[in-house]
């Protein structure tokens, strides 16, 4: 074992995958010799070269438009987005190209491409830097869309984010970059959990609290505050945002009857949205409480200086779960 | 385990000639005045005098910005170092009635407009978003997705275009500002494409700093940015974007020709970013500092001071007055940052639409509810 922040588990990974399988490329704005503005691709084009590990002109519709041309001639792009706010001029070619193409080839095209996207706030930023835009992807099929919450899960998903043969949106919690876990780097991926399966974290027996990306570490303190005061809640990773799964967390409802969802992206229509219909409709009669949705508000991502009255945090959970126990 | 190398694109394999860029100039480094046939400019001492002072005044705004920054006081930077020439010599091409559209770089572009540069503080103090009114200067809000603006300006000109403001004696023009790697962005080639076919009254004004990021010019274009514009329909021309004379007179002369009709120009500002990126980049990672070293020598500021100190034309007391009037705008400034006070929670709220909106509401008071569960009697939090 051995200790790694988030960044350095996902370069970990990233450097396994490519040596692993000569057709795994990296390709994004600012990964070559900079390494990344997180220093995620840090070293790879040293060691693996340029053609490898390209800067790309900055055009991100460009970025994920010729990684599919790369992945028809049959290799398999890691492609970054800079900045959660910057993915939006790709949309076009994710949603309407990239998800589409397998299906409308009679499944005979497959699109391995990886797209790495740092999300989610609380680092102070500047506009467009600090956005949670998973959902939108969430509801377009075609995509994987999965998110990982501490170094280890970072170092085993993008491996199994790279091998999937489906297009992936691999959302990073940013603000959570610089953490530390402990990290296998010997074991193999194929021991680790399946990056479609969602990992309960704490088992508790009077509320399920689902979360993922940055908010995981936040409803894990929140777990171990609420402990202090009787109560015993269940945190599960949720990992994989599409397909959700749905057994892991139905089963956890069935057991506590109680379910909170975490995100920082917007309530509104958020994926807390579908979990809260799936849940109420399969595990109606083990509710004991409405479920109940903790996120950001109907704003803009706000400015820096107020993003802490946005941003879900310990409070927040803990006050979504007070009202579920209140019913 | 690397990839056949044999015929990958990277290396040039066809010899097309590639004319040789004409750099527009009318000071050089040294401070001589070279005029130019097609770029005739009359300027009194006075009026260098002025352009002098608003170079000097930009840098040392960009400076206390960079040690706000530092202290924390700000949450990051885009430093205009090395770019002043550039955006003082375009800014001060417009008109009041011409309309600009900033990237998040565009200090010197702001002070010339007459925005308070503490405006740009709350922005990356992170207050607001900007949150001045572009009519009250004609300064567009800063854009932080690269190339964006562009098609703005484009959309702003065609607007010019139908109110009849072109061709006759008050016409009017846009200006976009963008930076080499915008270059590459589907929006800043589509507004190429916009406004040539309209014939809109805009200039494309780039800087090209040598470097997106961590990307040199190399990663954009295989040909001068400034000749992309011919093949879209309009002229291009590439100016010492450290030459504030020749920025000044090419630029008028571009929005002249706007503002009488004759349709959008490109002009691309070779120049260089003598800083990192912003505050959180560190440049030792990509570049070679023998590179800044060259363009030390072409600093912008010092070729008009060279310029300005032969006799008979500016006294050691004008510079002398020139910093004071810098110290005092740091020091004002400085004060205003380090009091500033943050938004009110609550005001993340206004402005989500125009028109009244029932969810936005409910969740102001929902929000209003909560933060009030921690306040104290007194009100404190
Ligand atoms: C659409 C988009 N993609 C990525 C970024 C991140 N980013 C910010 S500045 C920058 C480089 C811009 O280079 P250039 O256009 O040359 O302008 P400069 O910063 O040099 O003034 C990048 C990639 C962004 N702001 N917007
Ligand atoms: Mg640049």
């Amino acid at each position: 074992m051995t200790v790694l922040t988030l960044s350095r588990a996902l370069n970990e990974g990233l450097r396994k995958a490519m040596e692993n399988d000569p057709k795994v490329l990296i390709m994004g704005e600012d990964v070559g010799k900079l390494g990344g503005v997180f220093r995620v691709t840090d070293g790879l084009q040293k060691d693996f070269g340029e053609d490898r590990v390209m800067d790309t002109p900055l055009a991100e519709s460009g970025i994920v438009g010729t990684a599919i041309g790369l992945a028809l001639r049959g290799y398999r792009p890691v492609c970054e987005i800079q900045f959660d706010g910057f993915i939006f001029p790709a949309f076009d070619q994710i949603v309407s190209q990239l998800a589409k193409m397998p299906y409308r080839s009679g499944g005979v095209v497959k699109l391995p491409i990886v797209i790495r996207v740092p999300f989610g706030g609380g680092i102070g930023a500047v506009e467009h830097h600090s956005e949670s835009p998973e959902v939108f992807f969430v509801h377009t099929s075609g995509l994987r869309v999965i998110s990982c919450g501490d170094p280890a899960d970072g170092y085993a998903m993008i491996q199994q984010a790279i091998s999937s043969d489906d297009p992936v949106l691999f959302f990073e919690p940013k603000r959570r970059y610089w953490d530390k876990t402990e990290v296998d780097l010997a074991g193999g991926v194929a021991a680790a959990l399946p990056m479609d399966r969602a990992r309960t974290l704490a088992s508790g027996t009077d509320v399920t609290v689902l979360c993922y990306g940055p908010m995981v570490r936040t409803c894990m303190e929140a777990a171990a505050a609420a402990e202090s005061e009787g109560r015993s809640i269940e945190v599960i990773d949720l990992r994989s945002l599409s397909p959700l799964d749905t057994e892991t967390i139905f089963a956890s409802v069935r057991k506590t009857g109680r379910c909170v969802v975490v995100h920082e992206a917007p309530v509104t229509a958020g994926l807390g949205a579908e979990i809260a219909a799936r849940v109420t409709q399969e595990c109606f009669y083990h509710l004991e409480a409405p479920v109940l949705r903790v996120g950001g508000y109907s704003t803009p991502y706000p400015p820096a200086r107020i993003e802490e009255h946005y941003l879900p945090d310990l409070d927040r959970v803990l006050d979504a779960v007070d009202r579920a126990f209140a019913y | 385990m690397a990839v056949k190398a044999a015929g990958r694109a990277s290396s040039r394999n066809h010899d097309n000639p590639i004319p040789k860029p004409e750099l527009i100039q009318l000071l050089t480094p040294e401070g001589e005045l070279t005029p130019h046939p097609d770029y005739p400019l009359e300027l009194s001492v006075d009026e260098i005098k002025s352009l002098y002072r608003d170079l000097v005044l930009v840098r040392r705004i960009d400076f206390e910005a960079i040690a706000l920054q530092r202290k924390g006081e700000l949450g990051i930077w885009a430093s205009l170092l090395g770019q002043e020439a550039a955006q003082v010599g375009s800014g001060r091409a417009l008109e009041p009635r011409d309309m600009a559209f900033p990237t998040y770089r565009e200090h010197g572009v702001a002070w010339c407009r007459g925005l308070d540069p503490v405006k740009l503080l709350e922005l990356f103090r992170g207050v607001n978003f900007g949150g001045w009114d572009p009519r009250e200067h004609n300064f567009h809000l800063y854009t932080i997705v690269i190339g964006a603006q562009t098609l703005h300006a484009t959309g702003y000109a065609m607007g010019i275009q139908r109110d009849g403001a072109v061709g006759g004696e008050d016409g009017e023009a846009v200006i976009a500002y963008f930076g080499d790697g915008a270059t590459s962005q589907g929006d800043v080639n589509e507004s190429f494409i916009w406004a040539s076919v309209n014939n809109a009254p805009i200039v494309f004004f780039c800087q090209n700093n040598q470097w997106a990021i961590s990307a040199p010019l190399e990663k954009q274009t295989r040909v001068p940015l400034y000749q992309r514009a011919q093949g879209f329909g309009f002229p291009g021309l590439r100016v010492d974007g450290n030459d504030v004379l020749a920025c000044l007179a090419v630029t008028r002369k571009a929005l002249q020709a706007a503002r009488e009709g004759q349709g959008p120009t490109m002009i691309e500002a070779y120049t260089y970013r003598m800083g990192a990126h912003t505050t959180t980049d560190d440049p030792t990672r990509y570049r070679l500092s023998a590179e800044l070293e060259s363009w030390k020598l072409k600093d912008p500021i010092e070729r008009v001071r060279q310029y300005l100190i032969r006799p008979g034309l500016a006294k050691e007391d004008f510079f002398a007055a020139v910093n004071a009037e810098a110290d005092e705008i740091g020091a004002r400034i400085r004060q205003a940052c380090e009091t500033m006070p943050d938004p009110e929670p609550l005001s993340m709220f206004d402005h989500v639409y125009a028109e009244p909106n029932a969810l936005v509401a409910a969740e102001r008071e929902q929000a209003a509810a909560y933060i009030s569960s921690f306040m104290t009697e007194d009100g404190a939090r």
